[in-house]
């Protein structure tokens, strides 16, 4: 198997991985760490899929895209964690009252 | 518990499928489009840098990371909008971590400035380097440094909006003078954008310690670091 | 055209309309700068943000008008290798909704927020204005998701702002729903990428329209595409049964804010899902199967909000709720479209226009209450009719055009999709439409009803500012006129690339 579809499919992993940590989980901070898993998984998968041909160096976009990505995934987390710490500090827990489905 | 079970035995079959769909969708992917690819090497002479990666960036995709260093002005802005309290753990006077803060926040300034330059042909670049240069307002913070109380209103503030600010004003400036959004006249393009990275490290730098901190400088009396130095 | 002339005497690189859409990018970005910088006057910069904003996008519209649709290559080097602005009639609208509405809640949210409140407020705020400018300019998939991330991270952090605890938990839940939908959008935006090599949407559509070897194999890797940005699209606009972070988040946020959510923000991501739905997956999704699913969807989310709402016995929460209901109304565009083109087209667009208008209005109407009365109990209203009478009023035509009772844009827009559904036999969706009227009728007038009944226990009333019942007020009157300008609106419609609109028969 070429290399890059190989890690391509780690990438399908870990977004997989990162989407049941994500549903199952109700402790905040498990889900926010299981998005930046689910985030890891599709920038591995744009960062390899730009280098399947053998004859051909990588693609800079994709590279240029991922880094797009990772600041704004930074930004995001940034601010689910403070939330997180302020849904802690004021409802003395860290998971999401149980209201609906979800 | 109950719901988490049958929550699992809907969820993992699911998710089974998915993740076979998804493999198979790229597995089956054509051959790579190279198009694209030639495109942006074939105006590599023209983006005024070597690196197609801080080509494709500050230049062919630079509306982007304009919007890009928004979305990290936003999550500042959306922290201090929180009003965190200062978390109050006092960092006892400690040798070591002292001396170790002085040696290395000279040698990550160096790195910063390092992969700032090094980003115009080589892997870095703005990102990178504003990485490291939070990394080490970080380390100083945790060593008990602080921004004096003059810097934390409105020095620190430009700081933080430089990158962005100076984004709008190359923005403006190439729209008025070549019509187009972010058009760089080609002889002027490096120059266009290493002064882009030079700021946007800086931003980036303070932004993140400033994310890190998460208390909003010079809410109280008590002042907090979001800088280097 | 004098004026144009008088303009075009200064030494300008560029056409005018380059200008007009530049200063809507540009514009709210330096606001948020300068709030940053100068939070004393926030306020200030705030307001006149968006009347500049209103000033720009009438002059994208003159602009648009004259000349048609406008694309900019942001760099000059154009798609593929760099970002490509679009604007057309539908851009236009959604441009022209956008600020309305928000110069009208920029006016509100002077008297709203106190002035510790206020400098949070209003850089966050142009934040979001800045999102959804450039999210309904861009062509580009990519471009777009980072206006995405842009529109959802200021939307929670607005959500959060008083910091009570429903707030904090909405917002939450609601940061999550949201991050969740990017990332699987992002996954959709990767695969096409790897797929054709672009991001930009004309030529993705041109990609997916000719026949070729690399689309056949492709399909597979477009169908998850269409999939997980659709998915993620859906999670964002909160269609049933994505709509779980809905009412919480909308329900909790200070009135201004749940006007800009209900109005404007989830309208963002079904506007780019129109966009991708009907340009580049079309030739995927012409099969009936698909779309009918969507229809489904609207129509049970039409249904299941309005009984939700009218169970409801707090005033945001079923407003709240009567906004899953209203975007039910927007999904039955997918099986209507591909037969009754235009007619579709209209009445979505009409009830995009005219919802954001009213819901806006109603928002403003349950702050306005909020603040008097000090709850938002409808049972506890207590003859605001007589002492809150312009609110009363805002809410009464708000409520004319979210009901669909001519002549309010909201009769329009339902009219238009009631005529599609006949044209095509589909009855079923007659009856959803006539039973949502019905419903929503019953939530509304149990309201008014409540307005005019003294309540058990009195409470303490408040002063409500003048400018608060006012912009409401106008709000409102906007909805239900709206209805008599239908073909303007829907000739702006008509602007467009052939490109866009090849497949659904404008």
């Amino acid at each position: 198997m070429n290399p890059a579809n190989f890690y391509a499919l780690v990438g399908i992993g870990l977004f997989c991985i990162g989407l049941f940590g994500m549903i199952i989980n109700s402790h905040l901070l498990r889900k926010i760490l299981a998005f930046n898993i689910m985030g890891s998984g599709v920038f591995l998968i744009l960062v390899a899929l730009g280098r399947r041909a053998d004859n051909m160096p990588a693609d800079p976009v994709p590279h240029a895209m991922v880094i797009t990505g990772i600041v704004v995934a930074v930004s995001a987390t940034a601010l689910a964690l403070t939330l997180m710490i302020k849904v802690t500090t004021i409802t003395g827990q860290a998971t999401l009252p149980d209201e609906d489905d979800k | 518990m109950n719901r988490n079970r049958l929550l699992l035995v809907v969820l993992l079959p699911l998710l089974l499928t998915l993740a076979a769909g998804l493999g198979y969708a790229v597995l089956s992917l054509p051959e790579q489009p190279q198009y694209l690819q030639k495109l942006v090497m074939d105006n590599m002479a023209e983006s005024g840098v070597s690196h197609p990666v801080t080509a494709v960036l500050l230049n062919f995709r630079a509306y982007d990371t304009l919007l890009e260093m928004m979305v990290l002005l936003l999550a500042l802005l959306a922290v201090w909008s929180f009003d965190m309290t200062d978390p109050k753990h006092k960092t006892a006077p400690n040798q070591v971590l002292d001396t170790l803060t002085r040696l290395l926040t000279p040698l990550l300034i160096l790195v910063t400035a390092y992969l700032l330059w090094v980003g115009a042909h080589a892997p870095g670049g703005a990102f990178q380097a504003g990485s490291v240069l939070a990394a080490s307002a970080v380390l100083l913070s945790l060593a008990g440094w602080r921004l004096s109380n003059k810097l934390t209103a409105l020095p620190l503030r430009i700081v933080l909006v430089a990158g962005p600010g100076v984004f709008i004003i190359i923005s403006a400036l190439t729209m008025l003078l070549e019509g187009q959004l972010l058009k760089y006249p080609v002889a002027q393009a490096g120059l266009y954008i290493v002064i882009l990275e030079t700021f946007a490290t800086l931003s980036i730098g303070a932004t993140l310690a400033a994310l890190f901190l998460g208390v909003r400088p010079g809410k109280t009396d008590k002042d907090k670091g979001g800088k280097h130095k | 055209m004098a004026i144009e002339n008088a303009l075009m005497t200064f030494p300008m690189a560029f056409p005018l309309v380059s200008l007009f859409a530049v200063t809507l990018i540009l514009l709210p970005l330096v606001g948020v700068i300068c709030c940053f910088l100068m939070p004393r006057i926030s306020r200030t910069l705030g307001l006149f943000t968006s009347f500049a904003n209103v000033i720009s996008v009438a002059g994208l519209g003159w602009q648009i008008l004259e000349h048609d649709s406008y694309r900019h290559a942001v760099g000059g080097w154009g798609a593929p290798l760099g970002i490509e602005l679009y604007a057309d009639g539908l851009s236009l609208l959604m441009l022209a909704t956008t600020a309305i509405v928000g110069l009208a809640i920029s006016v509100y949210s002077t008297a709203y927020f106190k002035p510790a409140a206020g400098v949070r407020f209003w850089p966050i705020w142009l934040c979001l204005l800045t999102a959804l400018n450039t999210l309904f300019l861009s062509e580009d998939i990519f471009n777009l998701y980072v206006t995405l991330e842009l529109l959802s991270l200021s939307a929670v952090a607005l959500t959060a702002l008083t910091g009570s605890k429903e707030a904090l938990s909405g917002a939450m839940r609601y940061l999550l729903a949201s991050l969740l939908a990017s990332l699987s959008y992002l996954l959709g935006v990767v695969l096409l990428y790897h797929s054709f090599g672009s991001v930009d949407i004309s030529i993705l559509t041109q990609q997916m329209q000719a026949p070729s070897a690399t689309l056949a194999t492709a399909t597979p890797a477009v169908w998850a595409a269409l999939g997980l940005m659709g998915a993620g699209l859906m999670l964002k606009t909160a269609i049933f049964p994505l709509h779980f972070w809905l009412p919480p988040a909308h329900g909790s946020a200070p009135a201004p804010v749940s006007a800009l959510l209900s109005a404007l923000v989830i309208k963002a991501s079904f506007y780019i899902l129109l966009r991708l739905w009907f340009t580049l997956f079309e030739p995927l999704v012409d099969s009936q199967a698909i779309n009918s699913l969507l229809g489904l969807l609207g129509c049970t989310a039409i249904l299941w909000g309005s009984v939700q709402a009218i169970r409801q016995t707090r005033l945001k929460l079923l407003i709240a709720y009567s906004t899953v209901a209203q975007i039910g109304y927007l999904f039955l565009i997918f099986p209507l479209a591909p037969n009754m083109g235009s007619l579709a087209w209209n009445g979505v667009a009409y009830l995009i226009i005219s919802h954001a208008l009213a819901k806006s209005a109603m928002f403003l109407c349950a702050g306005n209450l909020l603040r008097f009365g000090g709850h938002d109990r409808i049972a506890d209203l207590d003859r605001v009719v007589q002492r809150l009478p312009l609110t009363a009023a805002a809410f009464a035509l708000a409520g004319v055009s979210i009901m669909g009772i001519p002549p309010s844009g909201g009769f329009i827009g339902k009219w238009l999709l009631l005529e599609a559904s006949m044209n095509q036999g589909r009855w079923d969706l007659v009856a959803v439409i006539v039973i949502g009227g019905l419903l929503a009728a019953v939530y509304i007038f149990k309201v008014i009803g409540y307005t005019f009944i003294p309540a058990k226990v009195t409470h303490e009333a408040h002063a409500v500012s003048a400018r608060m019942q006012w912009s409401a007020l106008l709000l409102a009157i906007g909805a239900v006129l709206l209805g008599f300008l239908s073909l303007p609106v829907l000739s702006l419609l008509n602007i467009s690339d052939a490109t866009i609109t090849s497949g659904v028969g404008l």
